[in-house]
């Protein structure tokens, strides 16, 4: 009997009461009575919230549904007086309209055009997020290459006539890239052979596109100041997505290199976009700007947004990716490296999947926030979405009370489906990746 | 207009100013009309959307009285309507937009003032809409008059011109009121639309269009007096007095041939009618065009594919469209208004 240990100290004398066995009760009867009504102040809120849909629902239903008018040519189907019962939300409106909140001012026979603008967009984003589409691979290069010069080409008419003497100083300056690109790897001592090939690459991509905009399709030519209704909407939002991913890892990389010059320009980018409000930066655009260029020289009305979004999006995006690699341990890094890895290898195949995982809220949140963020173009004059229904909501055709409640029900109808289709795909892409470690 | 607050005013007033002395001479020295013929189009800064001056219809063509002046200086220039691409523009961008040439005209519902003209180097060479400031009241008020507004509430939009306009004339006319103010002009007539004010006031031409969207239109009356000035004209550049002669005369030509019963249907019989004005409005007599830089059949280019001013005015905002706004002072001098075409000759 190995008397020195004092058993009683740590074993039980006695039995354990036996716990209650597990609540087994099934049944709605027996959920609500748990989540709903578990205690008195559990009790007291849930009625209060019952309440308050009360109070709210059923008019909204009435409103959107039951007294809403769905077919009329004018205001007289709207309005209470001459259609003879209350009139809720005037879809007929909408469907009168549907045509101009779609494409704006864009030529009708040249619709068929937006609708292929459309279509490529959907192929494109249905082949990056459908996780088991074929390729996935060429979707990327389709999404971030060829999609935007045949939607480019579609909606423009492609045929930018830039004449033998662009092609000629084209050529010059390229060869020179190439040689530059050769000179420098000479004097880096590294590969001189694949600096070239890279080079020359690049010039041939950016050849081909300019190429494919310079060919004469056929199409006419439709300014940007015809463009309009959902079609600038999506298109503002898919250039911002399309650029600020790329450009925001980018330029979170560039902020934490290294390199001096590297690191002060991403930084004084970041802080300088992310410093000033998205209305000042399309109002510097669009009414500033041609001011500060001379006479006979202007930038697209169209295109000034957008270039002022994609860097506005990038800055954000750089910050939200920055955080998801300061997320990264330092041991990640020094495990790449000393597998051998060089630095774009270690990044691109050990730490952006990670990092980037761990921000998909975060880059997530950021789309919504611009898709959202689209809107603000109206105020310098772009008739996105929200520009074209409050255009439309004066017509006298269609005066009638409810007319600008029914164009904005529209409107948020749209965003929403938009915005929550993005949240609902985030969050299945986050349980696929996260599967290993699910908290 | 109504539509800013005067710090706002003041702002953009301070910031075209300066900016507008650099640049207006170098965008304005080449000669619009030859740059516009170049092109090939006209630029036209209009309305981001005013009942019965600038909307677009269910198919996105532009609509309204605004929209068809820049139509009917494309049709004097090229001889066809539709070569003009029309430029949305807010309200604070117009002038910069028209400084910068990034338009020829802005034909926008912007009111002329001596600020504008010698501040901004503007011109406005012709008012193509009267506008001031009206009422509207409930029939049932039983009021027929805005001086007999006295100790009435009034609804109206914050931090407008309105607003001060409105505090002058009760001043001037010695009369109690009661304002009921709102940040949007929507809000505003919702208001007085329930029943929370005994009039409401606004633009005249925004009078007509807000009526429209009460529950019961014939309900409420618009008072006939007009408490402010508001002559709507379209803008040029200053320094290009050619160009700012052919937006003129459009206008001109337009009451002109309303004046001499010129219109979009008769207007090849006329060429040959024995009357002498109408010889040389049509050009079938002098070569009036010719000395602005346009052929002799400016004005029959006008007409045939735009109309006189009546007939645009009729088509866009008067009886013939929804708004049936009145002439009043938009009827010809020989009837009692205030636009008065100067004659060609």
């Amino acid at each position: 009997m190995s008397a020195a240990v004092d058993m009683s100290r740590f074993v039980r004398s006695e039995k354990v009461e036996a716990l209650p066995p597990p609540n087994l009760a099934r049944g709605p009867i027996a959920w609500v009575r748990e989540n709903l009504f578990s205690g008195p102040f559990n009790t007291i809120l849930t009625l209060a919230v019952l309440y308050l849909l009360y109070v709210i629902i059923p008019p909204i239903v009435d409103f959107l549904f039951i007294n809403a008018v769905w077919t009329g040519s004018d205001r007289d189907a709207c309005r209470a007086e001459t259609a003879g019962h209350p009139v809720g939300a005037c879809w007929a409106f909408v469907i009168d309209k549907i045509n101009y909140f779609v494409y704006g001012s864009y030529p009708g026979a040249e619709r068929w055009r937006v609708d292929g603008f459309f279509i490529l967009l959907a192929v494109g984003v249905a082949w990056l997020l459908w996780l088991r589409a074929p390729r996935r691979d060429l979707g990327a290069v389709y999404f971030f290459w060829l999609f935007p010069v045949l939607s480019y080409i579609l909606l423009t008419g492609g045929n930018m006539d830039l004449g033998g003497r662009f092609w000629l100083g084209f050529l010059a300056v390229g060869l020179l890239f190439v040689a530059v690109m050769g000179l420098a790897a000479y004097l880096l001592k590294a590969s001189i052979r694949s600096a070239v090939i890279i080079g020359a690459v690049i010039l041939a991509v950016i050849g081909l596109t300019l190429g494919l905009v310079d060919i004469d399709w056929g199409l006419d030519h439709v300014p940007t100041s015809l463009w309009g209704g959902i079609l600038v909407t999506l298109l503002v939002a898919t250039v911002g997505i399309v650029f600020s991913l790329p450009f925001g890892v980018l330029l979170a990389l560039g902020r934490r290199s290294r390199l001096p010059i590297v690191r002060m320009g991403s930084v004084i980018f970041i802080e300088f976009v992310r410093g000033v409000p998205l209305i000042t930066v399309l109002i510097m655009a669009n009414t500033m700007l041609p001011l500060f260029l001379p006479g006979d020289m202007t930038v697209d009305r169209l295109a000034r947004p957008l270039i002022g979004v994609a860097f506005f999006a990038s800055a954000y995006m750089a910050e939200v990716v920055r955080g998801g690699l300061q997320a990264m341990p330092k041991g990640q890094y020094e495990g790449a490296m000393s597998l051998g890895l060089n630095y774009p290898q270690m990044m691109i195949f050990i730490i952006l999947p990670q990092a980037l995982r761990i921000v998909i809220p975060g880059i997530v949140n950021t789309f919504i926030g611009l898709f959202k963020d689209t809107s603000l173009v109206a105020i310098v004059g772009i008739f996105d979405l929200i520009k074209t229904i409050e255009a439309s909501r004066i017509d006298p055709e269609w005066a009638a009370p409810t007319i600008s409640y029914t164009g904005y029900a529209f409107a948020a109808l749209f965003y929403f489906i938009f915005c929550w289709g993005m949240s609902r795909y985030s969050l299945g892409v986050e349980r696929r990746l996260a599967a290993g470690q699910n908290r | 207009m109504g539509e800013y607050t005067d710090m706002k005013k003041a702002l953009v007033t301070i910031a075209f100013g300066l900016t507008a002395s650099l640049f207006a001479t170098a965008a304005s020295a080449q000669a619009t009309l030859n740059s516009v013929k170049q092109k090939g189009f006209l630029t036209c800064g209009s309305n981001t959307g005013l009942a019965g001056f600038g909307v677009p219809d269910a198919q996105g063509n532009w609509t309204g009285l605004d929209v068809e002046f820049c139509r009917a200086i494309a049709a004097a220039i090229f001889d066809d309507p539709t070569k003009v691409r029309f430029i949305p523009l807010a309200a604070k961008d117009r002038f910069t937009a028209l400084q910068s040439g990034e338009v020829d005209v802005l034909s926008r519902n912007s009111t002329a003032t001596m600020s504008r003209e010698t501040q901004l180097g503007l011109d406005f060479p012709a008012v193509n809409y009267f506008d001031g400031q009206g009422f509207m009241v409930r029939k049932k008020l039983g009021v027929s008059s805005a001086k007999e507004l006295n100790g009435a509430s009034i609804c109206t939009q914050q931090g407008t011109t309105t607003e001060l306009n409105l505090a002058d004339y009760f001043r001037a006319n010695n009369m109690k009121y009661e304002v009921v103010a709102f940040a949007t002009s929507d809000e505003t007539f919702k208001a007085y639309d329930s029943g929370r004010c005994d009039a409401f006031t606004t633009d005249a031409s925004g009078l007509y269009a807000e009526r429209l969207r009460a529950s019961a239109p014939d309900d409420h009356i618009v008072l006939p007096e007009i408490i402010s000035k508001e002559p709507l004209a379209p803008a040029v550049r200053h320094g290009d007095n050619q160009w700012g002669d052919i937006v003129k005369f459009t206008h001109m030509a337009m009451l002109n041939a309303e004046e001499l019963g010129v219109t979009k249907a008769n207007v090849e019989q006329m060429k040959t009618a024995d009357n002498p004005e109408i010889k040389r409005l049509l050009g079938t007599e002098g070569k009036f065009g010719e000395a602005v830089g346009l052929t002799n059949d400016w004005a029959v280019r006008i007409i045939k594919h735009v109309g006189n001013y009546g007939e645009s005015f009729e088509r866009n905002i008067g009886e013939g469209s929804r708004l049936k706004i009145k002439r009043g002072q938009n009827a010809l001098w020989t009837k009692g208004g205030l636009q008065y075409g100067i004659p060609v000759r």
